[in-house]
Formats: structure tokens, sequence, C-alpha cells
């Protein structure tokens, strides 16, 4: 097993369940049971499901930053110890430093690497550009709008070249038309060298319009893959145009059957709370 | 429209600044007249110099000290101190903050200690310190160490407790090892609450020198007003705590110039730069 098969999948979440335990011991929460998740090579995979059902933990676990209490991750075909190294994490909240400007930000990864600050000024510039930002390196995040900010985020998660994307609803706080802007975006960036992707989202139609495959999990605790869709949406796709082929409304209707009581579930159980 | 707003209920710059010369000037003037036999009788106004002194005899001492360069040694011993009462504390506040924060073990046994020596009122060590350093300027820094040093320390604390898990978690993706970790993410947001600090901390190392002096001392502002004090030269003590009050308003100046040049990718409260 230590020698990786060609065909070994970018990541592999294999049986994994996540249980915390409260502070002080006592009370314990399951928030993923039994999960099996494989990303090919190349491959944009979207996990959808109802709000609280631990989708973020499940991206946790994929970049390392979080430990499963069972199962295993492997990323390429090797165990995964500590941080993912191969992969680029995009977060639902603001994570840039606040205190480096935008350019900062996005060298920050090659600065940690080692790269000479020069070499490394000169990449942020050009990816700074890439995402339609040249004109405002010079600015901190607080200067930036909403849509600025994920930009930047972008390009300080790709500037590192990850083998894989880890994106937790990135787009989620952002009105619709700058969302759709971004995604087609992402979309392009990805067209062009095919990264494998998950991509963590609560909206059904944006998943299906980005994906090359649909992940839905059951309402938490104790979340669950449910049910697992193949999108064979032609590519090129632009995320607006899309959503009014007969095709994807034709998935969406079969996807949102299986959605529609683990939503109505959670929604239950939120209002219990 | 918001400017108009905004002007209507706060005078400008310019005018600002004349009103608070009105306002000082108008306290001086009050001054002046409860101390002169104008108003009221010779004297009420006698009594009333007695204990508030005289303000044409105030100005009167702080011209002479300045003039007759008097007061120069004493406020650059006065300023050592601060300063490096100020520096010392700073750094070490920085440093055992840091230190601290970082290591749950440290934090959990040092607890009750730093509590208690945080509620002691530390002023009464200066005996104690003019006993250990002598009555030079040491033991003066060592009283505003004690003063700056706590201060520093639980804003420290408290920023690198506050530092949001979404940019350390980034930082972590991105690669950053632990020393990067605390060079771009625990230091950055802990300087940011300890520039918020300054102003208090900068105010502290002063009173630390200022009380050192007073309790003991050869030089400096405060043993000035000691002097004057032990002669009933009401004068006097009023004109070195005029001194010292402009003394710390130029501090504060220069902290909140050094505030605003470190502290730039901070929003400044309530307002947003257009883009």
């Amino acid at each position: 097993m230590s020698f990786p098969l060609p065909t070994a999948p970018a990541l592999a979440l294999s049986n994994v369940t996540v249980t915390f335990v409260a502070q002080g011991g006592g009370s314990t929460y399951t928030a993923v049971r039994d999960t099996t998740l494989i990303v090919g090579e190349g491959e944009f995979v979207s996990v959808v499901g109802p709000t609280g059902c631990g989708k973020s933990t499940l991206l946790n676990i994929a970049a390392g930053l979080l430990e499963s209490s069972a199962g295993s991750v492997r990323v390429q075909g090797e165990p995964l110890a500590g941080i993912n190294r191969h992969a680029g994490y995009m977060f639902q909240s603001d994570a840039l430093l606040p205190w480096l400007s935008a350019l900062g930000n996005v060298e920050l990864g090659l600065k940690y690497r080692g790269v000479e600050p020069g070499a490394a000024r000169e990449q942020a510039m050009a990816w700074l550009a890439r995402v339609g930002l040249s004109g405002h390196a010079g600015r901190y995040p607080h200067q930036l709008s909403g849509g600025m900010k994920k930009r930047v985020a972008l390009a300080q998660m790709l500037i590192l070249d990850p083998k894989i994307l880890l994106m937790d609803e990135p787009f989620s706080a952002l009105d619709i038309q700058t969302r759709q802007l971004m995604e087609n975006e992402l979309l392009e960036l990805w067209s062009a060298d095919r990264k494998s992707v998950v991509f963590i989202t609560h909206d059904l139609e944006e998943a299906i319009a980005l994906s090359d495959r649909v992940v839905v999990l059951s309402a938490g605790p104790a979340a669950h893959p449910m049910g697992d869709y193949v999108i064979d949406l032609p590519r090129p796709r632009d995320v607006a145009e899309v959503r009014l082929t007969p095709r994807f409304v034709e998935l969406h209707t079969g996807i949102w059957h299986t959605m529609k009581d683990e939503v109505l579930k959670g929604y239950a159980q939120s209002r219990q709370k | 429209m918001r400017k108009a707003a905004k002007s209507e209920a706060r005078p400008g710059r310019g005018r600002l600044a004349l009103y608070h010369a009105l306002l000082l000037a108008g306290v001086f003037v009050f001054w002046y007249l409860m101390t002169e036999p104008l108003l009221w009788s010779e004297e009420a106004a006698r009594r009333t110099a007695f204990f508030f002194g005289k303000p044409l005899m105030v100005l009167q001492q702080i011209w002479e000290w300045f003039a007759g360069g008097k007061i120069y040694e004493h406020l650059l011993i006065t300023l050592i101190e601060t300063l490096l009462a100020f520096a010392i504390g700073t750094l070490g506040g920085l440093g055992v903050g840091l230190w601290l924060a970082l290591s749950p073990l440290a934090s959990a046994l040092a607890d009750p200690y730093i509590k208690a020596s945080n509620a002691m009122p530390r002023v009464i060590l200066a005996p104690i310190f003019a006993v250990w350093f002598g009555l030079g300027i040491v033991s003066k820094v060592a009283l505003g160490f004690t003063l700056v040093f706590f201060i520093v320390f639980f804003n420290v604390y408290q920023g690198v407790k506050e530092v949001s898990p979404v940019v350390l978690n980034n930082a972590r993706m991105l690669g950053a090892n632990s020393r990067q970790l605390l060079r771009t993410v625990y230091l950055p947001s802990a300087m940011s609450w300890v520039f918020s600090s300054l102003h208090t901390s900068v105010g502290m190392a002063f009173v630390g020198a200022v009380v050192g002096e007073y309790l003991g001392s050869a030089r400096g502002v405060g043993y000035l007003i000691l002097q004057a004090e032990g002669t009933f030269d009401i004068n006097t003590v009023f004109a070195g705590i005029l001194v010292l009050t402009a003394f710390a308003l130029a501090l504060d100046t220069v902290v909140t110039a050094v505030e605003n040049r470190l502290l730039v990718w901070r929003p400044a409260q309530g307002e947003t730069e257009p883009l």
C-alpha cells in the first residue's frame, strides 16, 4: 500500500466519524458519522446539506485542521498527517490577515515557503491582475468590498498552486450578482488546470451549476451522505445561463426530492433548540 | 448630506481650537478674579490665593524656569525615567504576555500570582525600590515598570487569545510554521491591543517617574514640586503641575502619531474610506 497507484484519488475520506466531547467531559456530539467521500483527480465535487449538518467539519478533516475520531483520510494515496500540504482552503468568513495589504495577503504563502521577496511580489502582482485587482494592491482588507476580499482570498489560495481546493461556502456572504460573477471566475480559473475541488454549499443550484458531482448530506447530528449525483451538464458553463436549461431543472428536481425531507428535519431541529 | 449634518453637530477644526483656547483663558480669568481683591474682600482673596496660588505668579515661575534654564535638567531626568519605564515595561509585558498566552501550562501556573500582583497597590513599592536601588533613576524606572508592565501584559494576553481562529487556520493552511505564525499572526494581533493601551501605559510610566521623585530624589520635576511644598510655595507647586500636564499632553500626542502610523490597517471607528 505504500506505493500509491497511479489512479489513486486526489482525496479519499473513508468511514470518517467525528465526535466532539463537551469541555469537562460528559456529553458528546457526533457531527459526522461513517462518511466516505472520494474525490477523483481534477474532479469538482460539491457537498450540499441543510445548515448545521457538519459540512464544514468534513472539510476541516480533509484539510487536516481537525482529526477524525475514526476512519482514515488519504491524499493522493498517502495517509494524511497534520495539515494537508496539497490543499488550499477558502473560508466562509473573512480569513484575510487584516494587518496585511491585498498584496501582502496574496504573497503570504510564498513568503512562508521562503520564496525570495522580489519573486514573491512579482507573482503576487500577477495573481492580483488575474483576479482583476491590480489597482488595489496596496489596500487593506477593510478598504475592500466583499467581492474584492473573496478575490484576494482566491488569489491567496491559488498562488501556491495546490492540487486540491477546499472551499467552504466561499461566496455565501455575497449578493447574488457578485456571487454569479465569482462562480464564473472560479470555473474559468479551475478549467485552466483542472484541480480537484471540494465545494461546500447549502445552495443546491450553486452546487449543480459548478460541479461534476453533487453529494447530499443528511441533517445533523451524525450526518452522513445520502445521495451521490453525477452532473452531466456540458462545460464550459455559464452559471447564470445553465440554470435555465431543461437538464438542469431535471437534475435539480431529482436531487431536491431527496434533500427536502432532510432540510425539513434540520429546520425542525433548529427550532427545537 | 452627511457632511452637512456632521458640521452641524460639531464645529470645524479651527473653530474647535479657538473654543479650546477660549475655555482655557476663561479658567485662568476666573482663577485670577478669585485670587485678586476685585470681586470680594482682600481677606477672602488672600485665603484663596494661599490654597490655589496666583495665576500670574504661577506663569511667572514657569517663565523663570524656562528662561533661566533651571527646569531643563529636571525635565530631562523625568523624561528619561518615563521613557525607560515605558520601553522596558512594554517589552517585558509583550514578551511575558506572548509566552503565557501561547503556553497553557505556564499560564495556568502563573494565573493566581499575576492576579495578585496586579491587584496589589503597586505605588506602595516605591519606598522598597528606593531602598533597593537608591534615590537615583533606577528606583523610579522600577516603579514605572511595575505600572506599565501589567497594562501591556494584559493587553497582549487578550490580543493573542482573541486572534480570529479563521485567520489562524488560514495562515496554517498557507503553510506557516509556528515561528511564522507568531510573527505574522499573533504579534500583529497583540500589537493592535498594545497600541490601544499605549495612552494608558505612557501615562502610567509618567506617574511612576513623578511619584518616585516625589517620594525621594535629588532631581526631577517631582523633586521640584516636593521642595516647593516644603516651603508652602503653592505657586511653584502649581507651576510644576502645569509643566507636567503640558509634558504629558506632548507625550500623548507623540503616541497618537505613532499609533496612526503603525495601525493604518485598522478601520477607523465608525468611518470607512470610500473606494
